[in-house]
């Protein structure tokens, strides 16, 4: 099918505002007289709440409200699958981002005063801070009985009949590390009493039906009492759902409570505090096979560290057991994915959701079974790899365009691979040596079978031929705004000059579930689809009616109602527009979007996942300092097939951002802790890359048009991050011959094998731990 | 004890009270309702809060703002007042950010490398946004909208 704005680098829709300072982040958001909420944090990990007595600080002049659990008026705790997550802790704290009271005050300074002067007894208690000794039946509990809250499988074949017909087994542990999101805007909200009852929210929300309930729930409100506005997104990665939704709902508590508005805007001390992260992983691999390098039997483990609440696990978990086994054919696999709760900061979504981890062990696995087999890395995939009709290990056949052997050959010869991975094997000892990795991988597309999957965007033609354009789907700087508003402009034949597309608000759009698991496109864009066709059947209709033709005689090109035979321009789009409504005609279309079938069956294992797949390969040239340890990464090339190219900037800037933060998950990330206590609380301590750590990057777009998606596209934010730490892996083995079993690949992992670090001891051996500094928690930025 | 004190922000004489620990980014944004300048880290690690001193690119939450006293201030909302700058055009064609945070830091730094060296090599521009981070671009589309305002440059020469 010919398109005309479909492919094309179209501008960005919101990136004017963004160069001239007019873009306004949430904590660019003022109203007049607005009070400053502050939280009262955690003193301990874990610990008992035996009183909080808040006397002194409602004394305090500028004091307007000061507020604990108890003065909740709904639901005390929120949870999307799992409802464990105290609004403010009443019973314990659990981790050491906990709330336990909050302020309203009508100076910051004063704000912070009172914090000072809320004293809350506590009774500590034991602490867990790891996720294997959690699961073990005298570690300190967090929740009820049982720190054991979710165990997902997948069963396939006959495990003892696959391991005896291997050659050989291969088993190996990994570990994968905590990551921080890191969206460089840290959280902020600004919540108003509403005019005739309720609360309208301003702020860095991603998933603002999620926060809208929890807040309707925790005010006991109508849901449509509860307006929340997105402000610009200054960046979420998966980030700002949870942490937002207790922001929410402790802002609207105070704005309520005071009637005046609240302004809340997190520290990034307070933000790295509080906020959850990606999960890390232990994984236990193995895998018999024979020496053909045929895969007879994978069987794996992996304990998800899920921290002190339930949050996403539960879905995180399950994607990491679906696509634990990767995208290779085996007929006996038996996966089993268990999350645990400890005192840790709670894990959730995070951009990859569940892959990163598994992803970084099949792909290690798959390194080291070629070198046992003595085969190359290209070799034994392209010879394991899923074909068009494959089918999964959740039983599922795969009966779209399989593009696996397409990407990983375009990859690796883009990275001349081949070549340089003999090479680089058989080099002389140096200070420097070099090595090339290898990585791929399958990745279902959407929510699969977590839940409903359904969105709504509304196309809305104005008098004079402008455009305005919304949805539930959000942007948060992904660019959903941007493919959505060229597929409208595709189907209506105008340019993107007339499009204004509105940041989502809770009130005005339908509700379409969060904007995760790279569904902004497909989901979104396919109602965006359907909403500028219903509109464009009206106006073709007026149009047929004006140069007396019938519908389908005309068209809409480049701005003008055409004759199609002819290519005659019969009006304007402006002048369609106004005849359209001259003739009463709704010129405003609702699409509505549902994702085909997806099923599981909890207790077989099996399933049809996901309604498609999307395929992608990296390969990663690296430097090693064999003296030192440090790795560098020279090249990289970055291969997906994303179905089809909706926006060719959008597109490469999720190609290169998911390298970028994929190298920081390899080499610099890792939120890590002692007992529960983060050793780090800002970007001195915390490490992302800068510009001076990612390489040239070769990006490759491989476009298989899929019929599951809007002009054939799919997804592709989750998939380009999730594969540079894997072939970073491989390299590092390419260039020096040791394998790293544990990333971030920090210089003593490389050069011994192992993080230096003092071993805490077991944390629920301690009573006493060291709580954070308050004065470490930076000056609550407003 | 608070002071008086005096900015060219933008163009335009500004006096302003400040205290003697007031820091020059809260006072930007607050009491000059200039809000371009974005608070990131509060340390000086992350760039978001990047404005031009006298045409240098500082961190405006390391510095108090009596030292900006009598001192000459640019931010992004003043690169256009006359219409977007070569640079900001670049960024525009290129589509170089996505959630912009680090944009208002990027575009001064790069702004300030420009004004010095008008055809910086890759390494330049890399180093001269090395203090602004960025999550979402991987730094690609920035750098390279930035190399194409040098090369236009060069071929209108």
């Amino acid at each position: 099918m010919g398109t005309r704005i479909i492919g094309k680098r179209e501008r960005r829709v919101d990136i004017l505002g963004k160069l001239t300072g007019l873009a306004k982040f949430a904590a660019d958001y003022n109203a007049g007289h607005q009070l400053y909420g502050k939280v009262l944090r955690a003193k301990h990990p874990h610990a008992r709440i035996l009183h909080i007595d808040t006397s002194k600080a409602k004394m305090l002049d500028g004091v307007e409200a000061v507020l604990t659990a108890q003065d909740i008026p709904g639901e005390k705790v929120m949870g999307i699958v799992i409802k464990n997550q105290a609004i403010l802790a009443f019973d314990k704290v659990r981790y050491l981002g906990d709330g336990v009271a909050l302020v309203a005050a009508r100076t910051k300074d004063v704000a912070e005063e009172a914090l000072s002067l809320i004293r809350v007894d506590y009774e500590p208690l034991p602490v867990v801070s790891d996720p294997e000794e959690a699961l073990k039946p005298d570690a300190p509990k967090i929740h009820g009985n049982d720190n054991a809250f979710v165990h997902h499988k997948v069963r396939k074949g006959d495990m003892e009949k696959g391991f005896a017909q291997a050659d050989f087994v291969i088993e190996r542990k990994f570990r994968t590390p905590c990551i921080e999101h890191s969206y460089i805007e840290p959280e902020a909200v600004l919540a108003e009493p509403a005019e005739h009852g309720g609360v309208l929210i301003t702020g860095s929300v991603q998933n603002l039906f999620s926060s809208r309930r929890s807040v309707a729930a925790a005010l006991k409100l109508d849901l449509n009492r509860v307006q929340i506005i997105q402000a610009t997104l200054g960046g979420s990665f998966g980030g700002k759902d949870e942490v937002m939704t207790s922001m929410c709902c402790r802002a609207a508590l105070l704005a309520l409570a005071t009637g005046k508005p609240v302004k809340m805007v997190n520290s990034r001390e307070e933000s790295m505090l509080e906020s959850y992260k990606r999960h890390p992983y232990v994984l236990y691999y193995k895998w018999g096979a024979k020496k053909d390098g045929s895969i007879t039997a994978m069987q794996c483990k992996c304990i998800a560290d899920g921290g002190a609440y339930s949050s996403m696990s539960p879905f995180v978990t399950w994607r990491s057991v679906v696509q634990a086994t990767g995208p290779y054919y085996c007929e006996n696999v038996k996966t089993d994915v268990h999350a645990a709760y400890t005192n840790n900061n709670y894990t959730g979504a995070m951009r990859g959701f569940g892959s990163p981890q598994v992803n970084f062990a099949i792909e290690s696995m798959m390194d080291e079974l070629a070198e046992k087999v003595g085969k190359d890395p290209l070799q034994i995939r392209l010879q394991n790899g899923f074909k068009t009709g494959a089918v999964t290990a959740t039983g599922q056949k795969l009966t779209h365009n399989v593009s696996l052997l397409e990407v990983l050959t375009k990859a690796a010869d883009a990275g001349d691979f081949l070549a340089k991975w003999k090479k680089y094997r058989s080099a002389p000892d140096a200070p420097k040596k070099r090595g090339i990795g290898l990585a791929c991988s399958y990745r279902g597309v959407s929510l699969g079978a977590e839940g409903v999957d359904a969105a709504g965007t509304i196309v809305s033609v104005q008098t004079d031929g402008s455009v305005i354009v919304s949805s539930g789907i959000t942007d948060m700087g992904q660019g959903a705004q941007t493919q959505m508003s060229q597929i409208a402009a595709e189907v209506l034949g105008i340019s993107m000059s007339r499009i204004r597309f509105m940041n989502t608000n809770t009130s005005r759009v339908p509700d379409s579930g969060p904007t995760v698991a790279s569904r902004g496109t497909i989901m979104g864009g396919s109602a965006a689809k359907k909403a500028a066709e219903i509109v464009r059947e009206t106006l073709l209709g007026v149009g047929a009616e004006m140069g007396r033709l019938t519908p389908d005689q005309c068209d809409l090109v480049d701005d003008f109602l055409v004759e199609k035979a002819t290519g005659k321009r019969l009006a304007s789009f402006a002048e369609l527009a106004a005849a359209c409504f001259a003739s009463g005609k709704p010129m405003y279309g609702l699409g509505w979007y549902k994702a085909p079938h997806t099923s599981w069956h909890e207790d077989e294992g099996t399933g049809d996942a996901y309604f498609t797949f999307v395929y992608g390969a990296n390969v990663a040239e690296v430097e090693v300092d064999t003296e030192t340890g440090k790795v560098d990464v020279i090249n990289f090339v970055t291969c997906h097939d994303v179905g089809k190219a909706i926006n060719r900037n959008t597109i490469l800037g999720q190609f290169y951002g998911g390298v970028a933060m994929g190298i920081g998950y390899g080499l610099l990330e890792e939120f890590d802790y002692e007992d529960s206590v983060p050793k780090q609380l800002n970007f001195d301590e915390y490490l992302i890359a800068t510009s001076m750590d990612v390489p040239p990057i070769k990006a490759i777009v491989v476009e298989n048009e899929d019929a599951a998606g809007p002009f054939g596209a799919k997804s592709i934010g989750e998939p380009t991050t999730e594969l540079a730490a894997p072939a970073i892996g491989n390299a590092i083995r390419n260039a020096i011959g040791r394998r790293v079993f544990e990333i971030p690949a920090t210089l003593e992992r490389v050069l011994l094998g192992h993080k230096l670090s003092r071993k805490g001891e077991r944390g629920s051996a301690r009573k006493e731990i060291m709580a954070v500094d308050s004065c470490k928690l930076g000056r609550g930025a407003q | 004890m608070n002071k008086q004190i005096t900015l060219t922000i933008n163009g335009e004489a500004r006096a302003v009270e400040v205290g003697p620990t007031d820091i020059l980014l809260d006072v930007l944004r607050e009491k000059l309702g200039i809000k371009s300048p974005k608070i990131g880290c509060e340390r000086g690690d992350c760039g978001a809060c990047t404005v031009l001193l006298d045409g240098k690119s500082v961190r405006s939450c390391l510095i108090l703002a009596i030292e900006a006293d009598g001192h000459k201030i640019t931010t992004l909302e003043g690169l256009s007042r006359n219409g977007l700058t070569p640079l900001q055009e670049s960024f525009l064609k290129h589509s170089s950010f996505q959630c912009g945070f680090c944009a208002p830091g990027i575009v001064l730094s790069a702004t300030e490398l420009l004004a010095k060296h008008p055809h910086p090599s890759e390494e330049e521009i890399k180093e001269s946004i090395s203090g602004n981070l960025c999550r979402c671009t991987g730094y690609k589309p920035i750098i390279e909208a930035i190399a194409a305002v040098s090369n236009a440059r060069r071929k209108s020469v």
